[in-house]
């Protein structure tokens, strides 16, 4: 098994004729059973046509009719990324990943409102998106680095989630599904949400989580861990040498008011019991340890 | 993005915000002159820094004649301004506001956010006005009163009447104060601002509340739907290095180390600069050069560290995702032709195409060590800079 996501979903990519897009919807279809499972683009100015066999709709509630689709990617640009994944939650998705970074917080901050209420999950935005390796990959990231396995891998950075993959495939633990949640400040899972469903996944016997300086998102899902995890937890939090102020390439990634540092989040984590380590190229060989007890 | 206090003034009086009358002034000269047209018998001459923690450091002084509004317009004008949040070597001060002085009977404290818990903007208020806030949350964090507010019905008459009261605002200015903060909150969402100061906000001897001071920080990736906030960027109050780095679509922050960091992507690049203090070095910057790297970028990344008078040593850590490890391969070499590498560079590559471009580097001729993952690229960037 695995979370969200299998070799059964169905997706339809919004923003799937641009540029980047077409990029990553061709690396996604030709990933695993990625040829069955991106059924749909939409476009509403090109309904009709297709991008190698794969059918554009006028919206998405087109697309969900026509495919059964019930997730969605979206790669729009920031100026209109936030009334895409509006479009996504009114068409009753169950989840919508959005890959799009630069989004206004503003934009983010009444998208959200709207969201309240509504059935739709929303990862993202600013993420990598999501995998379950040998079965799907939705998002950004490179396939070929991931093996089909039993780790679940949560992280609110790409590039520094692909580490902690890389990581585990060296050391033969493969992957049940890796969640990216990304990095902005107004966002739709957090930590704590992919941690539940981890718990409850029968095949994810563990769990790396990665984070990153800013916020209490990560203290937060550290105390429901103390309180509920029943698997072991290895994290990392980057930013240890960030300095307060300085915003850190992610518009979430800022210590302000004394809050959000990396020293505290550790400390937090490691009360609650996480196996913490500070040396981000440790998280592999951590959980190799922990695991063999 | 930041912007002036005089600048944040003139935003927070579009949305009906009552402020002192002031004007900005490039001069002594200057300073003289709108000191006369405000009339009065009393100024105030602040220095206007991005910087808080002005007055402290003597860059706000209150001048009971025109001699002396001149005597410290002269004074201020030019000096390395130090606060506590300028660093040691102070920020220079090349304007300044000259306003009418005010009869200060109470000074409050408000302040919004956009809080991510709740994901809703957030209004923080306080009795204790003219302090620094963080002080208050930490030694007295009842006195701080919290409003989040609905994004559809906005600040409410009633929400905003009865946080005034709470914080001492006496009944006949209620009605002022309420403009203040639904002016502000107003300003708040249709400025696209990340954090919004007015602190102190004061009661005058005549009843009157005034924002005394203001400060904002602006959203940078909603910069492109408002103009007329990118029309008071001051490239003076920003680091040179930054500036360039942000020409080219780099996130690059300076740091006190030695040795100069290439990443892509942010979590990684944080990760680096960490794991670099963890084996004893120091990090002399944060640089992402994000997914899309070209060799132009590459060697642009390479310039801007090298401008650094500090830099020992250079770590390139790339896991190429979108990003393949050839084309970064041949930005570093050509990088490094460029721009004459003095230093030494370690380059750690994983990810898309990393045995093509590991043959590239190989192959240039250039001294580049060659890390074969983060900790051992990270010990040999470490020894580098160290010199050995």
């Amino acid at each position: 098994m695995s979370i969200l996501i299998n070799k059964d979903t169905r997706v339809i990519t919004q923003g799937m004729t641009g540029k980047v897009g077409q990029f990553h919807t061709f690396h996604c279809r030709a990933y695993a059973n990625g040829a069955n499972c991106f059924v749909a683009g939409v476009n509403p100015k090109k309904a009709g046509e297709n991008f190698e066999g794969v059918p554009v709709y006028a919206s998405v509630k087109d697309a969900k009719a026509a495919t059964g689709a019930t997730v969605s990617v979206i790669y729009v640009p920031p100026s209109g990324a936030a009334a895409a994944i509006d479009e996504a939650v009114e068409a009753d998705l169950d989840l919508v990943i959005c890959i799009t970074e630069g989004i206004p917080v503003h934009d983010m901050l009444k998208t959200r409102y709207r969201m309240q209420g509504k059935k739709t999950i929303l990862i993202g935005p600013n993420c990598p998106g999501l995998i379950t390796p040998d079965e799907i990959k939705i998002g950004i990231m490179p396939g070929h680095i991931h093996k089909k396995g039993c780790i679940g891998v949560v992280s609110r950075s790409g590039t520094l989630t692909y580490e902690a993959v890389g990581q585990l495939s060296a050391l033969g633990m493969g992957q049940s599904s890796c969640v990216g949640i990304g990095g902005d400040p107004i966002n739709g899972m957090k930590h704590v949400d992919v941690m539940r469903l981890f718990n409850d996944d029968p095949e994810t016997d563990a769990v790396i989580m990665v984070g990153e300086i800013g916020g209490s998102d990560e203290e937060d899902c550290a105390r429901w861990i103390k309180a509920n995890m029943k698997k072991p937890v290895v994290g990392f939090i980057a930013g240890v040498t960030a300095p307060e102020g300085k915003r850190m390439g992610h518009a979430g990634a800022i210590i302000s008011g004394g809050q959000g540092g990396a020293d505290d989040k550790l400390a937090v984590m490691e009360e609650c019991g996480i196996h913490i380590t500070r040396n981000p190229a440790e998280m592999g060989r951590v959980m190799q340890r922990v695991l063999k007890g | 993005m930041k912007i002036h206090e005089y600048q944040a003034k003139e935003v927070l009086r579009q949305f009906g915000v009552p402020t002192p009358r002031g004007i900005p002034c490039f001069s002594v000269a200057e300073a003289e002159a709108a000191a006369r047209e405000l009339g009065g018998s009393v100024w105030v001459v602040k220095a206007q820094i991005h910087a808080g923690g002005r007055g402290k450091g003597g860059g706000v002084k209150v001048a009971k004649s025109q001699d002396l509004v001149r005597e410290y317009a002269n004074q201020i004008l030019g000096m390395q301004l130090v606060t506590h949040q300028t660093g040691p070597e102070g920020q220079k001060v090349r304007r300044l506001l000259i306003e009418e002085g005010a009869q200060i009977v109470k000074e409050y404290y408000v302040g919004m956010v956009v809080d991510r818990g709740t994901q809703r903007v957030a209004l923080m208020a306080s009795s204790e006005g003219g302090m620094d806030i963080e002080e208050v949350a930490a030694h007295t964090p009842e006195k701080i009163h919290k409003v989040w507010i609905d994004p559809v019905a906005g600040l409410t008459d009633a929400e905003s009447d009865e946080v005034s009261r709470k914080i001492g605002v006496p009944e006949v200015a209620l009605a002022e104060a309420r403009a203040c903060l639904q002016g502000l909150y107003r300003a708040f969402v249709e400025k696209d601002a990340m954090l919004a100061e007015i602190n102190p906000l004061v009661l005058t001897g005549d009843n009157h509340i005034r924002a005394l001071d203001a400060k904002f920080n602006f959203d940078s990736n909603a910069l492109y739907r408002r103009p007329e906030i990118v029309e008071y960027r001051d490239l003076d109050e920003e680091d040179p290095s930054e500036v360039e780095a942000s020409k080219f679509d780099l996130s690059y922050i300076s740091l006190d180390g030695d040795i100069g960091c290439l990443v892509n992507g942010a979590g990684l690049a944080m990760a680096t600069m960490d794991i670099i203090k963890l084996y004893g070095g120091a990090p002399a910057n944060f640089l992402d050069v994000g997914g899309g790297a070209t060799t132009e970028k590459v060697t642009e990344a390479f310039k801007l560290m090298l401008r650094n008078p500090k830099l020992k040593a250079i770590l390139v850590n790339i896991f190429g995702g979108i990003m393949r490890c050839d084309v970064i391969a041949e930005g570093v070499v050509a990088a490094a032709r460029e721009v004459h590498l003095s230093v030494p560079l370690v380059v750690r590559l994983e990810g898309t195409n990393v045995d093509l471009g590991k043959k590239i580097l190989a192959e240039s001729g250039l001294p580049i060590i060659s890390g074969n993952d983060m900790a051992d690229a990270a010990q040999k960037v470490v020894a580098a800079a160290k010199g050995k």
